[in-house]
């Protein structure tokens, strides 16, 4: 297979968008997708002072990566968990990205760990306020991670939240019909109040697999190793019902989450209801006077059509 | 060839030559969710694989908060 842009060898093909890109273009292709997001979105300009919330994983690495080589002045948090050795890795490969990656292009990595003020890691803190891991590990990165922004003073907080989170999380707020967690789903949240500073997700046009691609061509050390607390969570059901939809169906994944973007930035066109719309659009077949939106109903052109044939 | 998979970590050995998209269907993968490398380069659905080839099927799907809701 070769590339679509340069016809060399290809070394990642993107069924989505009908392509195959060498690593080079591969890497322009990146690029271009969160520059695309960043401006759509109105996320930050370059003179805005950037957190990114980094993990060790392939997807916060990545857009620190992206950033800093777009031009962007980032730099970055990582909270330490206490996770046994699964946190040791990650905050090691933190550390290697920012001492080799980073740094050099000006950058700073700012370190929080959970041991060091609350006395234990997450799983027995946890355990001890009768909570999930998951939700008080997610409670104490968002705190922090809000914390650093304010007392650092950065115009805007940015995090690795990929295509695919954002379709697994809008396919299971719709499941249940939250409808009120909705909103929540845009990759701009702007700093709403006093207190709260604005988050961006510049990833959401790219999925887990392009990103994992961009880290493996471009020698970003993550930690492929899954969190073992994530096991069993119903968001990896999720993107595994989406992911088998999406190599069915290629580009089912961003029709889905994009789509759901342009219809919550279109105001309510009127009418709304069925009848209302009925009424607007419908009117008399000019052969059989049933409803129909054009001119002769679509029985009465098979009928014809078949007609025709037959003599 | 020898098969690298993780999620749990385990080496299997497949019979080749064989094409990469072949390969993850014998071993009932779905490709959205998987990366195939060969040595330390990513190779396409389309690529042959062969008997001496070092190949890791490295899973890419990640994330384990239940909460479906972005709160601040």
């Amino acid at each position: 297979m070769n590339c679509t842009k340069c016809k060399t060898r290809a070394v990642i093909d993107l069924p989505r968008h009908n392509a195959a890109f060498c690593k080079g273009c591969f890497n322009y292709y990146v690029h271009d997708q969160v520059g695309r997001a960043i401006k759509s979105e109105k996320m930050f300009g370059k003179d805005d002072r950037i957190l990114v919330a980094v993990s060790g994983g392939k997807d916060s690495l990545a857009l620190w990566d992206v950033l800093l080589k777009m031009g962007y002045k980032a730099d970055a948090l990582y909270v330490n968990l206490g996770i046994g050795g699964y946190s040791e890795v990650s905050h090691a490969k933190v550390v290697k990205f920012a001492e080799t990656v980073a740094a050099p292009l000006g950058a700073v990595l700012h370190v929080h760990t959970v041991e060091q003020e609350a006395g234990a890691g997450i799983k027995e803190l946890a355990m001890l306020i009768h909570r999930p891991t998951c939700s008080t590990c997610g409670t104490i990165k968002r705190y922090q991670f809000n914390r650093v922004a304010l007392e650092h003073k950065y115009d805007v907080m940015a995090t690795g939240h990929n295509l695919d989170d954002e379709a697994a999380r809008l396919l299971g707020n719709v499941l249940r019909w939250q409808e009120e967690y909705l909103d929540k789903q845009s990759p701009n949240l702007p700093a709403s109040l006093d207190g709260f500073a604005k988050k961006v997700k510049p990833l959401f046009r790219l999925s887990e697999r392009e990103l994992a691609a961009y880290s493996v061509l471009n020698r970003i050390d993550y930690i492929v190793e899954e969190c073992p607390m994530a096991k069993g969570a119903r968001t990896l059901l999720y993107k595994e019902v989406l992911n088998r939809l999406e190599t069915e169906s290629p580009g089912t994944k961003q029709a889905f989450y994009c789509g759901f973007l342009d219809k919550q930035r279109k105001p309510e066109s009127s009418p709304t209801t069925m009848a209302e719309k009925d009424q607007a659009m419908l009117h008399p077949c000019s052969v059989c006077q049933q409803p129909t939106t054009a001119d002769v109903c679509s029985y009465c052109k098979m009928m014809a059509r078949a007609k025709a044939h037959a003599s | 060839m020898h098969i690298q998979l993780s999620h749990p970590s385990r080496t299997v050995e497949i019979k080749g030559p064989k094409k990469t998209k072949d390969l993850l269907k014998e071993l009932n993968l779905v490709v959205e969710a998987h990366l195939v490398i060969r040595g330390d380069e990513l190779v396409t659905e389309d690529e042959m694989l062969y008997d001496q080839d070092q190949i890791e099927i490295r899973p890419v799907i990640s994330g384990g908060s239940p909460r479906l809701t972005s709160p601040r």
